[in-house]
């Protein structure tokens, strides 16, 4: 039923398995792309072709079972797609907010009093999930003309949820599933939220921040 | 874990009906409730690494941050504070009675761990009459579990109106309530397996089955 050229397809990691260490481990990304990502990919795809076949016999019913399965896995792809692009190996240039990202960091420092300020109320934020989820970084359009018409928000999503409610773009994420830190951190979910700071790109979500998402990546077949 | 619950809920009706005299109530903490084994007694099916750290990190966390929840609840007059909290005592409260739930529901292998329950027995008439037998009821729970999305628990239940088996999942530590009597839990959250079976989960709710306590599920059954 599916073909190549209308299947999606697990993205390759921007840098090696170990690159992240020792602040995420070789064998929690090795699982995390090649195991947990793949099957959303592949279930995904699974989804879209059932989809296709009841829509061209018009079986409704079918099709509305379909939609939880296609925002769960077609959600988990673009979660993970757009994390895998958000982080970058430790020391490396893209890891230093000040000198990547200096217009995302004015807006910070605007929005939340100073970088320490907002780190605090992400943390609260990942800290506060109940369950599997996600935090993010979002830019929404501002009602008023602060940081011009921008206006930065954390927020957070649940299971698979995509991060883009209200046409809010997402500058990164932080995967708070236990699958992505329990092989390493354990029960100590507090050890990675205060470790996974030192391998966001925010190089990557200064360019999100300033030109959106569509120039680096895209979710189209 | 039963006096303990008993005791708080007793304790919140007793809160409601002194209203004017708030300060005469003591109420009893939450408190972590004794495992009837060792940590390492249901391996090889569930580690003992896993055991130690589901039972002492995370049952222990959801009790510590219910009793702190409630202690906010209760030294409030603040409604808005209060509503507030329900989504904590929610979630802590509903993750220390699903673990104390679960510990019971599974026994070692030599305490009758995954033993079936004999013909005669009442829960064995009700799967056979529901499900076929507890191979397909098995099955059924399995898919069911294979079916959460994110974090959550399945349970075999009994509808407490009608009298019937039913399962339902369960999203989070969200509890279960209503008519529904828990019977058997299984709980789907990573932490539960992926130490030893990481991604594979398929795996762990094949091999759990063979330390899930039937008699206790019985108890629960005709209680």
């Amino acid at each position: 039923m599916t073909s190549a050229a209308d299947a999606y397809s697990l993205p390759p990691l921007p840098y090696a398995y170990d690159a992240l260490e020792p602040v995420i481990s070789a064998q929690i990304m090795t699982l995390h792309h090649q195991k947990h990502h793949q099957t959303y990919v592949t279930n995904l795809n699974a989804a879209l072709a059932a989809h296709r076949t009841a829509s061209a016999t018009n079986d409704v019913p079918a099709i509305i079972s379909l939609q939880q399965k296609i925002k769960f896995n077609g959600g988990g792809h673009i979660n993970h797609s757009l994390f895998w692009r958000n982080l970058a190996p430790p020391g490396q240039a893209e890891t230093d907010l000040v000198t990547a990202a200096p217009e995302l960091k004015d807006a910070i420092v605007s929005r939340w009093g100073s970088v320490d300020a907002f780190l605090e109320k992400f943390k609260l934020a990942l800290l506060g999930i109940q369950g599997s989820g996600w935090g993010w970084l979002v830019m929404k359009d501002a009602v008023d003309s602060t940081n011009n018409g921008k206006r930065l928000e954390i927020v957070s999503t649940k299971d698979q949820d995509p991060p883009f409610i209200d046409g809010q773009v997402p500058l990164f994420g932080v995967d708070m599933w236990e699958h992505a830190y329990y092989l390493q951190y354990l029960n100590n979910k507090a050890g990675y939220v205060n470790e996974i700071w030192k391998v966001i790109n925010w190089k990557v979500a200064g360019e999100r921040y300033v030109g959106g998402i569509e120039k680096e990546i895209t979710f189209k077949l | 874990m039963a006096m303990s619950l008993l005791r708080t809920s007793a304790a919140r009706r007793a809160m409601m009906s002194t209203r004017s005299s708030p300060a005469v109530f003591a109420r009893g903490k939450a408190t972590l409730p004794d495992l009837d084994y060792d940590f390492g007694a249901l391996e090889p099916y569930i580690s003992g690494q896993i055991m130690e750290l589901h039972y002492t990190k995370h049952h222990q966390t959801y009790v510590n941050s219910y009793n702190t929840a409630i202690e906010k609840f209760e030294s409030t007059s603040d409604v808005r504070a209060k509503v507030e909290l329900q989504s904590l005592i929610n979630f802590h409260g509903g993750g220390h009675l699903n673990h104390s739930l679960f510990w019971k529901n599974l026994a070692p292998r030599k305490a009758g761990g995954g033993e079936l329950l004999d013909s005669k027995s009442p829960l064995t008439k009700a799967i056979q009459g529901k499900y076929g037998s507890y191979d397909q009821l098995i099955g059924a729970i399995n898919t069911q579990l294979a079916a959460i999305q994110g974090s959550g628990w399945t349970w075999l239940v009994k509808d407490s109106n009608s009298g019937d088996l039913e399962i339902i999942n369960k999203a989070n530590q969200d509890p279960v309530t209503g008519p529904y009597i828990p019977l058997v839990g299984i709980d789907a959250w990573e932490h539960a397996y992926y130490l030893q079976y990481k991604n594979v989960k398929a795996d762990y709710f094949k091999a759990i089955w063979n330390v899930v306590n039937w008699k206790e599920a019985e108890k629960r059954f005709l209680a």
